[in-house]
């Protein structure tokens, strides 16, 4: 009964462990079906096998801990600050309205992911929904390019879109993220892309457990002015009386660069805390499963031990008994 | 008939489907119709992810013009790191436009502003604070709202004499040793700060 529930275990535990000594060959190389044709000595092989098996799972358990502590102090550090930048975006959309379903040739889709792995499902969210807008923003005369904040995107946008990515942006994180470095930035993609609208994919933090992919629209001057002609949403901008500056369409230039370099901020600051949330929420599963696993090698661990005994047990009392005559 | 009945409780359940799916979210208000277009041509064109949440999703509609001219303005003066002031009534605040000073009172005509380093002054009953902005804009709107969006302000009385006149001499001695454009804007722009700055201690 011992033997059936090792060799149930071990179909179960072949797989996913990543075992890094030369247990391996030993392990693969017996199938659990032949354990009862293995003569008695190298069946203690098997429990340094699994004392193994079961010192790697441990630290595993223990590094994905630590790594959840980690994400979970940078997330306080950088949630405050995300909260705070809230009120930047919005008396832009108070007063250029929110047009994420704007008909324009040519689009920008800047997405923002991270540059470290093991944070869950948000980089692929982002590129889903950065793919999914290029689908809606392409047609006839209409262009689509991108500009990708982060490791992650790159490379998986790299794959099949090589020749739609303008920009590149990494190590974004190296430094703690202040305004001037993403006015920089914003800078820098102002200059080098030509944009009639830019739009920012980003996972909006909205607690540790739930995030949103969130996109922002930010127009060029020469639109808004467009859609402010054309009314809707904008039709109310001519109403407002434009002061500072020589002319309407400096102060809209003015406008739109600084209205994108405050989105970007508020953007990359919650997308940064996604990250932290998500990663801590991929380690606090990650060390749960470990803990499962560890559970689960201790029974048989123990059941294997035991049956181990009592064979000795059982061959000795034979033995003697069979002496006894 | 029979046919029928799968279709029919196909819809009910997405109906009731459809109903479940905003929960918990006290700050969702309905959807504009710049949205619902979006919503739309993004589920019929990838019905398989949810369409991304757009920035009107997060923010609480704005009170439409009234009809008489409200007796308080409402301010709103936002930083990259800080909101100094939110949906903050007072009687009226003094704003540093690019082209000078400029008073703002409840009833303004709808505005856009840049501003240029200066000092803001907001004055509520006898209480006037003063905030030395770095530069920014400035938006009236017409139902008496003002969104003031700067990069830094501090109350003055935090800015330290020295410090200022130090900073003045060193960028007017950069602009003369200035040698590309670059260079001469940028010794330009700490020069017009720093003056700014000195006349908000002594003015």
């Amino acid at each position: 009964m011992a033997m059936a529930a090792l060799r149930r275990e071990g179909r179960r535990i072949a797989a996913p462990l990543i075992s890094p000594q030369p247990i391996n060959p030993i392990r693969s190389s017996i199938a659990s079906s032949e354990y009862d044709t293995i003569p008695f000595a190298f069946r203690f092989v098997y429990i340094y096998i699994f004392r193994n098996r079961m010192k790697s799972v441990r630290n595993i358990q223990k590094i994905t801990k630590a790594m959840k502590m980690v994400a979970a102090s940078k997330l306080r550090a950088i949630q405050t600050r995300a909260e705070n930048s809230r009120g930047l975006w919005q008396p832009f959309t108070a007063l250029l309205g929110d047009t994420p379903s704007v008909d324009v040739k040519k689009n920008v889709i800047v997405t923002i992911s991270s540059d470290k792995g093991l944070c869950g499902g948000i980089n692929s969210t982002s590129v889903k929904i950065s793919r999914g807008l290029y689908k809606l923003n392409s047609g006839p005369e209409k262009e689509c390019k991108y500009v990708i904040l982060g490791e992650k995107a790159k490379a998986q946008l790299v794959r099949d879109s090589k020749k739609d990515i303008e920009l590149a942006i990494t190590e974004l994180q190296k430094n703690p993220l202040n305004y001037t470095q993403v006015a920089v930035l914003a800078d820098d993609i102002l200059k080098n892309v030509e944009y009639d609208a830019l739009r920012i994919v980003y996972n909006k933090f909205q607690s540790v457990v739930a995030f949103l992919p969130t996109t922002s629209t930010v127009l060029s001057p020469e639109i808004v002015e467009r859609e402010a002609e054309a009314g809707g949403k904008l039709g109310e901008l001519d109403s407002y009386e434009i002061e500072g500056g020589e002319t309407k369409s400096e102060v809209l230039q003015n406008l739109t660069e600084f209205q994108f370099s405050c989105v970007m901020f508020n953007a990359v600051l919650e997308n940064a805390c996604s990250e932290q949330g998500a990663r801590m929420s991929a380690m606090d599963s990650s060390s749960r499963n470990a803990g499962d696993m560890l559970d689960r090698l201790t029974l048989t661990y123990n059941r294997t031990r035991q049956a181990s005994i009592t064979t000795e047990l059982i061959e000795i009392i034979s033995g003697a008994s069979a002496l006894e005559g | 008939m029979l046919r029928q009945a799968p279709r029919f409780l196909l819809r009910r359940a997405s109906a009731a489907a459809m109903r479940w799916s905003r929960p918990f979210s006290t700050d969702l208000p309905a959807e504009t119709a710049g949205d619902s277009k979006f919503v739309d041509a993004w589920k019929k064109l990838i019905p398989n992810i949810d369409p991304p949440k757009t920035p009107s999703a997060y923010m609480a509609p704005r009170p439409p013009t009234p009809s008489t001219i409200p007796s308080k303005l409402t301010v709103n003066l936002v930083l990259p790191y800080d909101s100094v002031l939110s949906a903050k009534e007072v009687d009226m605040v003094i704003v540093p436009a690019a082209t000078g000073q400029m008073g703002v009172l409840p009833g303004h005509v709808a505005t856009i502003t840049e501003l240029k380093p200066g000092i803001l002054s907001v004055h509520e009953g006898n209480d006037i604070t003063k905030y030395f902005l770095s530069g920014g804009f400035a938006f009236v709107h017409a139902n008496s709202i003002a969104d003031i969006i700067a990069i830094e302000a501090t109350p003055v009385d935090r800015i330290d004499q020295n410090l200022v006149q130090k900073g003045l001499a060193e960028f007017q001695q950069k602009l003369h040793s200035a040698s590309t454009d670059v260079e001469k804007a940028e010794a330009q722009i700490g020069i017009d700060v720093y003056s700014a700055l000195n006349a908000a201690l002594t003015g």
